[in-house]
């Protein structure tokens, strides 16, 4: 997906600060402070989540905060809703599988 | 030791702000408490110019509204705490709120709930697939955060939200592909709709989605058509390209803490409120309700809301006298009233209205397709034919709004003492041309017609809020109310100033026969 750059009522959107993260161990890069789910989205990701037992993806819903769908592990903390969580530049990001990151799974 | 405040307020939205405000003004301490990293609630989103008259903000967008409340809050001193969620309300008229990984207990000599509304979802094959979201979401995605909700969308609801949306999809750059709806007549206001219906999204009434198809994230849908009884009628089907599946179903009242707290309740078509009288009282002593969350409006009554519980709570904690709150809530009351006047009033709800408070009977093409058709435009009584340069205002239903009356510095068009009336364009006008009205109505319903500028020629003034705005001599076509393209078109003039708000006013040239039938110019070529 794109970034709006210019908008007929908002304008020019203001320049944010590039910073590098990681998404399951790939190295990608968004704004600083913008919601991890929105830097995901411009990489062109939308899986965050699959669920425990149907093994069903799941991406952002309500992108406020409210629905859950988009959980992922951050940082190893799994139930970390990406919509409203700020994107700080190291942030280790990972798709969370049940409530665990895949390379947990196996332990 | 647990603070004590003089009144608590839940959710820093258009309500919670408002009725922050009233209270400060009156010399009260409040402290507002936000679950949200932003204060300002949905209005800071909203990017569409409001409706109502001047005394409800008309005519200036949502955000703008927005950023008025923090303001006026910040300037009296309100305490807003944000990131913190109240998770219990408790009838002794204390909170415990989570701020990070603590709970905290406050105590409150009065608390407000302003907590708003959730989305409504219905569910479809496929409608946990990412890619289908929220309405209010696109929304957030795009007019917060600035990234693209997807490519192509298709839109479910033809509610107001679903409507404002769609339109705001469309000025971030994306496709509308489709306005879908299992009703059979489009829920929210015509000229919502006539707005997207001119720029060619196609509705389907009566029709709903039986699928949406791909296996890790969206990549198409099914829609059909729906009889009466909402059954999906075998041999409709029609598929779509999408990659995002937009769902505004409505809103449903976040009022769990008031039940919690006690707060007798009950249990409406528009979802689960609690009882309380015109000023947000419920039926426990010092808690207080406001905005959506006692019944799903707009911003516009939610703030007005607000100020009232701010003035009744100002005189439950002896801050205003009996006298001066009464005088403050009838004031606001009339306020309210004319915002729930009209066909869309909460007491028309489910009904179809048939004719207009003026006896004219209400377009069913633009009911049921989206559009006024070209047939019946004439009417209205904004629509008039004159020779040389003058407004034809589309606007075909009672709604309450009157901005265009003030902005015409000539004194052209009337809508009166009930601002839910049609537009009425007077004979003896002297339009001069400013485009005042064509950038103050907010349901872009205005233009600015002539009909002969000469060798067979008029010309058509619209509002025009897309990039990249046209340039003087750019071709192209003209698109009908239909959003099918009814003839050949060239930009003569654009304009726009600080005072149209970014609506620019494109001016377009067409054979003069189309001049009533040309409502939106399209660059060809690109």
């Amino acid at each position: 997906m794109d970034r709006i750059e210019n908008h007929p009522i908002l304008g020019e959107t203001p320049q944010g600060n590039m910073v590098e993260f990681t998404y399951d161990g790939q190295t990608l890069q968004g704004i600083e402070g913008e919601p991890i789910s929105a830097a995901l989205r411009v990489a062109g990701i939308m899986v965050h989540r699959y669920t425990k037992k149907k093994h069903e993806p799941r991406g952002v819903f309500c992108a406020i905060g409210r629905c859950t769908d988009c959980v992922m592990v951050v940082d190893g903390k799994p139930n970390v809703r990406t919509c409203i969580t700020p994107l700080r530049a190291g942030m280790d990001v990972r798709t969370q599988y049940g409530a665990v990151a895949k390379a947990d799974i196996s332990q | 030791m647990t603070e004590r405040y003089d009144l608590i307020v839940i959710g820093a939205g258009p309500a919670g702000l408002s009725a922050a405000i009233e209270a400060a003004g009156n010399g009260l301490k409040p402290i507002v408490f936000d679950e949200n990293a932003k204060p300002g609630g949905q209005l800071l989103k909203q990017i569409h110019k409001f409706f109502g008259s001047k005394e409800h903000k008309a005519k200036v967008r949502g955000f703008n509204i927005g950023y008025e409340l923090l303001e006026e809050a910040s300037s009296l001193g309100v305490q807003v705490v944000l990131n913190a969620t109240v998770i219990g309300l408790y009838n002794e008229k204390e909170v415990t709120v989570k701020i990070g990984d603590e709970i905290k207990h406050y105590k409150g000599d009065s608390i407000l709930v302003a907590t708003g509304a959730s989305e409504n979802m219905v569910t479809f094959k496929g409608w946990t697939l990412p890619g289908v979201i929220g309405a209010g979401a696109a929304q957030t995605m795009m007019n917060l955060h600035h990234i693209k909700p997807g490519n192509r969308i298709l839109m479910l609801g033809s509610g107001n939200v679903g409507l404002v949306v769609s339109y705001q999809l469309m000025q971030a750059g994306c496709e509308v592909v489709a306005l879908v709806d299992a009703a059979p007549r489009i829920g929210g206001y015509g000229v919502h709709a006539a707005k997207i219906s001119r720029c060619g999204v196609p509705f389907y009434l009566s029709h709903t989605i039986v699928e949406a198809y791909g296996t890790d994230r969206v990549t198409g849908v099914k829609i059909a058509q729906v009889d009466s009884h909402f059954q999906f009628i075998e041999g409709t089907e029609k598929e779509f390209d999408v990659d995002t599946i937009c769902v505004a179903v409505g809103l449903s009242p976040m009022s769990q803490l008031l039940k919690q707290a006690g707060v007798a309740m009950k249990d409406t078509q528009g979802g689960y409120i609690p009882v309380c009288d015109v000023a947000g009282r419920t039926s426990v002593d010092g808690i207080f309700a406001a905005g959506d969350v006692s019944g799903i409006e707009e911003a516009s009554s939610a703030m007005i809301e607000g100020r009232m519980a701010g003035a009744v709570i100002s005189n439950y904690l002896g801050y205003v006298e009996a006298e001066k709150m009464n005088k403050r809530i009838a004031d606001l009351e009339k306020a309210l009233g004319s915002l729930r006047e009209g066909m869309f009033a909460p007491k028309n709800r489910g009904k179809l209205v048939e004719k207009t408070d003026e006896g004219i009977e209400i377009s069913m093409s633009l009911l049921e397709h989206g559009y006024v058709a070209d047939e019946e435009i004439d009417r209205y009584p904004g629509v008039t034919h004159k020779s040389g340069i003058h407004p034809v205002i589309e606007c075909t239903q009672n709604i309450p709004c009157n901005p265009c009356q003030d902005a015409c510095p000539k004194g052209c068009i009337s809508i009166g003492k009930n601002i839910t009336s049609l537009p009425v364009v007077t004979e003896d006008h002297p339009c001069i041309g400013c485009g005042m009205c064509v950038a103050s109505c907010s349901g872009q319903a205005i233009f600015l017609v002539d009909e002969d500028t000469g060798n067979g020629f008029g010309t058509v003034t619209l509002p025009y809020e897309f990039l990249p705005v046209p340039e003087k001599g750019t071709k192209g076509v003209a698109l009908g109310r239909d959003g099918k393209v009814v003839c050949d078109a060239e930009v003569v003039n654009v304009r726009s100033a600080k005072a149209f708000d970014h609506t620019n006013l494109l001016t377009m040239k067409v054979p003069k026969e189309m001049v009533m039938k040309a409502r939106f110019f399209k660059t060809t070529g690109m």
